[in-house]
């Protein structure tokens, strides 16, 4: 994010290509000039040489380059995505508050501190971060760790390809962060509508940043929801039919199913918006028979889908919460899988409703003003089958189980007004107004976000073999809840007065005293966001009192993954697991079942390689060069890539046994642990 | 293992060795579970692709009659060029079911015979259409002139990269079939490219006949 005194990208001029380093020069580090960014970026040195120093005294590089950065273990990779939502939704959020900043002082008569080119900057980001790098990496995250620990498997069908996805993911948010302080970023938005985003409105990198990133990371998003689909369908536990997968196994098979069926959509989309930019091309512009509202369109045909991308995987970490904490089974187990089905082939009907303001006319107004209507009923359904599991249950108030309270009650408000803006007449009205921000974050943050938090909570102690502090935790849920609707209540309100979103100036300070709640609402996200850091930090100290040698923390575990030890061995389970009913370990406990102590065979397991982080790492190049037009390093970059990938498929040699001796002594070192009298 | 408390035991763990029956690393149970994972994977891979050419099928059906005062298809193309390099795709997917069918039987030598006519075919297709787009170049009718060809040259130029990708892993797995012969892997490995290959040959029936036929004929 430049500063405003370069106003349309100072650093970006055209005049000055250098043959070699392209439109890159000093004036690129234009930080230098806003105290805001300066701050940022002497606090990101320091922080950087603090990480990196420690690392090496501890002698980390080693361990951390072969345990995790090359590593294909499904649950590494999982956790790996994990921290990096993590640290993107610290970036993210740091925008947030920015702008609840900026909008508080300047709706109360002030100037604020964000001119207005930064703050459209910001506002670009914090979106593009919370939907590409905060929300996809934490849902991608547990359906890699989650998911084939449910259907009994010991990894994913294509373990390299996972880590490359990953890598391609954190390839993206890398080019992101670098426009924090190399150029700046874009503009225009989430989406980058069209001609905004074309070479004429936006000539500055930003754009391109925007581009090259979610296009890298796009196509990490493809492959790795490609390996899913085919890791549920063929690879799951003898005996677990599709209708007695665990609910979350089923959203997690909806959702990549809506990836491969999107993403290409999106990559296609930006592949044209590059090409209007690069070479000239008249896709989706004014000029040459071009069509703007094609791009809207299209991008739209994936970000709708997007948006179930996000909220599915959820619903099942809810669907997996509810009962374990009740001690019932999952109340309507076809309907909730029905309803997932319906929700996702849905999703691909209602795009127009984002822009019903188009003038495509009532009739098609109406059609997706319906459809989207439609929607609300799988998820009413979902609702309903959640409550009903609590009913009579024996209901236990741990973490998980308040957020999903919070989320129940939360989304449900969202869901509402989402179907008022289904209702195109009101849309006329309510259309790129804060009520829509106030809605969307609703859904997202009561939805996705809380959903987020429980399933962190609820599947920590399988991943660290030790659970969450609870107090934290509460903390944590109750800043959060309270945050949540003092920040967002008041954008309803601020929305049916007419304010429109992405405004950084006021010119009446009768707004202020709703932005300023606004801003209230946000500090007490951030207490909670600081109180889940210190959920983390203190369980670590505590981990001994937390620790749990069961592999089944909560007691109450309905699924395969509960029926491992905590944190699991890398090949997962020593004999594959046979499923005869719905909540297999519920069935395995219910019953008596004894683990295997003998007989235990050799197991087949696939290599680490660092193929996937030597090519996402050729490409994050790739993609600065482009971004800067050095197009010697990107040509070069491209071959190297590509000559990589062709050199990696001449090995041959990408898998091993694990000896039966092996396993033995991890097992016997996990059922050791059982038998000794529970404290 | 078994319960007792059941009325009929029941086993919740696979204790059987897997790999008892296969003495050797080839042919293994987790080997043969992965293998058919891949062809599967293969096929997900080329729908989602198959939606990148629908949205560049669509980019054309919308923006395909935007001239912008420019020329328009029957300006343009040369049906007899475009028939004969139609017939070469066409004919290299001929060929590479001829290579399939020697690997079924065998036949390493065979194989990679059929496996070089095909790229061949596939060489004088890439041939043709850069003879086609570089005359197009030389008219003014480059990407930048008009919607129309901007779409154009993206649905023909992407199913024309496929191509010289495919062309490419081709040259790459004529190696590997020398180095290692019909070895399991290998085997996938033709059985996937053959896959890419046919789904090039369907998306071109597809641009032959919505771009080149439908432009010049009606």
């Amino acid at each position: 994010m430049a500063s405003s005194s370069h106003g349309h990208g100072g650093a970006t001029l055209h005049t000055d290509v250098h043959p070699f380093w392209g439109k890159l020069n000093w004036d690129a580090l234009a930080f230098l000039h806003d105290p805001i960014i300066l701050i940022t970026f002497i606090g990101v040195v320091l922080g950087g040489i603090a990480t990196l120093a420690a690392m090496t005294y501890y002698r980390l590089w080693g361990p951390l380059w072969r345990g995790w950065l090359t590593s294909i273990d499904h649950k590494k990779v999982g956790i790996m995505y994990m921290i990096l939502g993590l640290i993107m939704l610290l970036r993210g959020f740091a925008d947030a508050l920015l702008m609840r900043g900026h909008q508080a002082l300047a709706a109360a008569g002030y100037e604020g501190y964000l001119p207005p080119h930064h703050y459209d900057q910001i506002f670009t980001a914090h979106g593009v971060i919370m939907i590409f790098f905060v929300a996809m990496p934490f849902v991608t995250g547990f359906m890699n760790y989650v998911m084939p620990l449910q259907i009994g498997a010991r990894d994913v069908a294509f373990p390299f390809l996972n880590n490359f996805s990953l890598w391609l993911t954190v390839s993206g948010a890398v080019l992101v962060m670098i426009s924090l302080f190399v150029g700046e970023f874009s503009t225009a938005g989430w989406l980058a509508y069209a001609p905004f985003s074309g070479l004429e409105y936006s000539p500055s990198v930003g754009m391109d940043y925007y581009l090259w990133a979610l296009n890298i990371a796009g196509i990490g998003t493809t492959l790795s929801g490609i390996n899913l689909v085919v890791t549920i369908v063929k690879m799951r536990a003898p005996g677990m039919t599709y209708m007695k997968m665990p609910v979350f196994t089923w959203t997690t098979l909806c959702t990549n199913v809506l990836i491969v069926a999107t993403f290409p959509v999106l990559t296609a989309t930006l592949a044209l918006l590059t090409a209007d930019r690069y070479i000239g091309t008249a896709f989706f512009t004014n000029e040459l028979g071009g069509s703007p509202m094609m791009y809207v369109n299209l991008i739209w045909i994936w970000g709708h889908p997007e948006v179930y991308i996000l909220i599915l995987p959820v619903f099942g970490i809810f669907s997996e919460i509810v009962p374990t904490f009740s001690s019932k089974r999952l109340f309507g187990y076809t309907s909730m899988v029905y309803a997932t089905c319906v929700i996702m082939v849905l999703s691909y009907i209602v795009w127009l409703h984002h822009f019903f303001t188009m003038g495509a006319g009532a009739n098609v107004n109406a059609f997706f003003g319906i459809t989207t209507m439609i929607i609300s009923i799988p998820t009413g359904a979902k609702i309903f089958n959640w409550l009903f599991t609590m009913y009579k249950g024996r209901i236990r108030f741990e973490t998980p189980m308040l957020w999903v309270m919070g989320f129940m009650i939360t989304f449900v408000i969202g869901g509402m007004t989402g179907v008022l803006l289904a209702v195109p007449p009101a849309d006329y009205v309510l259309h790129n107004s804060l009520f829509l921000i106030a809605h969307f974050h609703n859904v997202i943050i009561g939805g996705v976000v809380f959903g987020i938090f429980a399933g962190i909570v609820f599947w920590w102690p399988k991943a660290f073999g030790f659970s969450l502090d609870p107090f934290w935790g509460k903390v944590s849920f109750w800043c959060w809840l309270i945050g949540f609707y003092l920040a967002f209540m008041p954008l309803y309100i601020l929305g049916l007065m007419g304010v429109t979103r992405r405004l950084s100036q006021f010119e009446d300070t009768f707004y202020a005293v709703y932005f300023i709640i606004a801003l209230v609402g946000a500090v007490f996200v951030a207490i909670g966001i600081a109180a889940f850091i210190i959920q983390i930090v203190v369980s670590i100290l505590r981990r001994e009192e937390l620790r749990d040698h069961t592999g089944d923390a909560w007691g109450t575990g309905r699924t395969l993954e509960w029926s491992t030890s905590s944190p699991p061995p890398y090949y997962n389970f020593a004999f594959t697991p046979r499923v005869h009913e719905i909540d297999a370990f519920t069935h395995m406990k219910r019953v008596g079942f004894t683990r295997p102590s003998e007989g235990y065979m050799p197991i087949h397991m696939p290599r680490y390689t660092a193929t996937g982080v030597i090519i996402s790492g050729l490409l994050t190049v790739l993609g600065f060069a482009m971004i800067w037009h050095m197009w010697f390093i990107a040509a070069m970059t491209f071959i190297a890539a590509v000559a990589y990938g062709i050199l990696h498929t001449f090995n041959y040699n990408r898998d091993y046994y694990v000896p039966a001796d092996e396993v033995r002594e991890t097992e016997h070192k996990f059922l050791s642990k059982l038998a000794e009298p529970a404290e | 293992m078994s319960a007792t408390t059941a009325n009929q035991p029941l086993e919740f763990f696979v204790t059987e060795d897997p790999h008892a029956a296969h003495g050797d690393h080839g042919g293994d149970h987790a080997e043969h579970h992965h293998e058919t994972g891949t062809m599967l994977g293969f096929w997900i891979y080329l729908m989602s692709d198959c939606l990148i050419f629908g949205i560049l099928f669509a980019t054309y059906a919308v923006l395909g009659g935007n001239y912008a005062a420019g020329p328009a298809p029957v300006d343009l193309f040369d049906l007899d060029l475009i028939l004969i390099s139609t017939s070469m795709l066409l004919f290299s997917s001929i060929t590479y079911g001829f290579a399939v069918l020697r690997m079924d039987k065998g036949d390493l030598n065979g194989t990679t015979i059929w496996l070089i006519v095909t790229g061949v075919f596939g060489a004088c297709f890439l041939g043709l259409e850069i003879y086609e787009f570089n005359h197009l170049w030389h008219l003014g009718a480059t990407p930048m002139a008009s919607a129309f060809l901007s779409s154009f040259f993206f649905l023909v130029g992407t199913h024309g990269l496929h191509v010289a990708s495919g062309t490419l892993w081709l040259i790459v797995l004529l190696v590997q079939l020398r180095m290692h012969g019909l070895t399991h892997a290998n085997k996938r490995r033709v059985m996937c490219l053959s896959l890419f290959w046919h789904f090039l040959d369907l998306i071109w029936i597809g641009v032959f006949t919505l771009v080149y036929l439908t432009g010049v004929l009606l």
